[in-house]
């Protein structure tokens, strides 16, 4: 329950020395924080009077190693930023290097980065969810949402060869084209998946205590959500109509049947019920890419001197063999052209988006990346401000801060 | 790349040149752009957030152009601004130089450029006058370089040796 100034009898004046506020230490270690981040509180028994948020812990200059390695060495380490759904950053690094380039991918390309880019909001909503009720004191709807995960790493091992740091995209196409199994997979997947939501939904939507501690806290309204660069589910549970999928549509989302899903509260449980339905859009993306993937190649053409050959190629032609050493060499390789480009996706977390440079080398001059939790973390003081202390983990958990990618 | 996306119409810039004829349009077939001088960058950035209509501030960054052929300024910053209502985006470019670059802060337009705008005053020692707290975002306040300009060495210059130890009871 949100305290508000007026449950508080006696106001703080500025200037006035204020002993009997506490200082308070959340993090950088501990267990509700989620990752290794730290904020500072300043708390007036349990009400929150100010909080200052902390980063840096994790940071390993992401951006200056992105001017080092070339366009395809990069993925790697765009997969270590948002770790829990990394193959959306390797669709959006993939996306911004691609309309630096010129290089228009396949359909059948398209369609599989569509469906793991889906499959990777599934399991990024559902897992932010879960944590939130995990967070909150439910815990068995923690289990429960952490299921169809485990099914989703599978999937992406099947599809890319690892489970969790995937590096799935290549530019110009994918890393493998997609196997029978991975997709009956995903086919069984979504036979599955719905029960797996509403399992969830069955457990928390109606959770006293769950709701009692999501409802009415860490609110945000739609002007601030704004102003403060806030995007993805947490702007859209406060009332802003902004999906990139619909407003800038990329890859083949322009072909997909799907809602965009809003809120007007804006607060911890709106973001949960916001997650929670667009998890059920998700599916239905994925289910309508399984149903109309194209045929044909995954790459572009291997001519087009940007793609790396085939395996099989490489192994046993000389041509292939060739064009992969000329692909991987440190003086030939990519000829990205000299301009700068802004490419933004529809990450789980809101607008990733990479400004990238090109001077015309292997390597990306400048390769900025815009974190969506970046922002959504520095308006945490404007969200704890007049909560209590227990509300700290709830508006947390529900930014889902992300620490390897706000300090990159 | 995606065909027909929704891009500023030209009257976007065309209004903006009216009011500040200063402004150059750059060409581009992604997002549009616009290069102010340095002294008029607040005065656009204040008219894109009032009657342009851009309330939502995607990015702040910043390039480094000190090895980059054909350049003649050091430092190119970014403002990334996008209008939701019409749905379109503009680049806002200004340069600065050595020494001591720096540049008017927007943070009382949009305070989302509170944190973006410390990342670049941390990665890049570009000052942001007038910004409410200017201090390092991702580096420890003792650093002392700025590690994303292009004269700062991939391997670092040894800062990480030298920080001070914090040991339990002292911090």
């Amino acid at each position: 329950m949100p305290l508000t100034q007026k449950h508080h009898a006696d106001p703080i004046r500025a200037g006035e020395p204020q002993p009997y506020l506490w200082k308070l230490n959340l993090g950088p270690q501990h267990p509700a924080t989620h990752t290794t981040l730290r904020i500072q509180l300043k708390l007036d028994g349990e009400r929150v009077i100010d909080a200052s948020p902390e980063i840096g812990y994790l940071h390993s200059g992401f951006e200056k190693l992105g001017e080092r390695l070339d366009y395809n060495q990069y993925v790697v380490v765009t997969d270590r930023m948002n770790y829990v759904s990394p193959i959306s950053n390797n669709v959006g690094w993939h996306e911004a290097v691609e309309r630096l380039m010129g290089i228009e991918p396949t359909p059948r390309c398209k369609y599989l980065r569509v469906i793991a880019a889906e499959l990777s909001r599934i399991s990024d909503h559902l897992v932010c969810n879960a944590a939130v009720g995990l967070d909150t004191g439910a815990f068995t709807a923690f289990l429960y949402a952490f299921n169809p995960r485990e099914r989703i790493c599978d999937i992406f091992e099947a599809m890319s060869g690892a489970r969790f740091t995937s590096s799935y995209t290549r530019v110009g196409g994918l890393n493998y084209d997609i196997t029978p199994t991975a997709f009956e997979m995903i086919r069984k997947f979504l036979r599955d998946i719905p029960r797996a939501v509403h399992d969830v939904e069955l457990l928390l939507n109606r959770n006293r205590v769950f709701v009692d501690r999501t409802r009415g806290v860490g609110a945000l309204s739609r002007e601030e959500a704004i102003n403060r660069g806030a995007s993805g589910p947490i702007a859209r549970a406060s009332g802003v109509t902004r999906d990139l999928r619909k407003d800038e549509p990329y890859l083949a989302y322009g072909d997909f049947d799907f809602d965009v899903c809003c809120a007007t509260e804006g607060d911890c449980y709106a973001r949960y019920l916001v997650r929670m339905a667009e998890v059920k859009e998700s599916i239905k993306i994925v289910q309508q890419a399984m149903d109309n993937l194209p045929a044909g190649p995954v790459n572009v053409e291997v001519g087009s001197r940007a793609v790396l050959p085939p395996k099989d190629q490489v192994w046993t032609t000389i041509e292939g063999l060739i064009t992969h050493f000329e692909m991987v060499m440190s003086n030939r390789g990519f000829e990205a052209p000299c301009k700068e480009v802004y490419a933004a996706t529809e990450a789980p977390n809101g607008e990733l988006g990479f400004y990238l440079v090109g001077d015309g080398t292997q390597t990306a001059y400048r390769a900025r990346c815009r974190p969506p939790s970046f922002l959504h973390f520095a308006m945490l003081p404007h969200l704890l401000r007049g909560y209590r202390l227990s509300d700290v983990v709830a508006v947390v958990g529900s930014l889902n801060i992300i620490a390897a990618e706000l300090d990159r | 790349m995606t065909p027909s996306r929704d891009l500023t119409t030209p009257t976007t810039v065309d209004r903006l040149r009216s009011v500040f004829p200063q402004a150059s349009a750059h060409p581009s077939d992604d997002v549009p752009r616009v290069v102010v001088p340095r002294d008029a960058v607040r005065a656009v950035l204040e008219w894109l957030h009032g009657p342009g209509g851009f309330a939502f501030l995607a990015d702040v960054t910043c390039v480094d152009y000190l090895h980059y052929h054909g350049a003649t300024d050091r430092f190119g910053l970014v403002y990334l601004l996008t209008n939701l209502e019409t749905n379109e985006r503009i680049i806002v470019r200004t340069f600065v130089n050595d020494p001591a670059p720096s540049v008017p802060s927007v943070v009382d337009l949009w305070e989302a450029a509170n944190w973006l705008e410390r990342e670049v005053w941390d990665l890049f020692g570009i000052r942001f006058e007038g910004h409410p707290d200017l201090r390092r975002v991702v580096l420890p306040p003792a650093f002392e370089s700025h590690p994303l300009r292009k004269d700062y060495p991939l391997q670092g210059l040894g800062e990480r040796h030298n920080l001070p130890v914090v040991r339990r009871g002292e911090g």
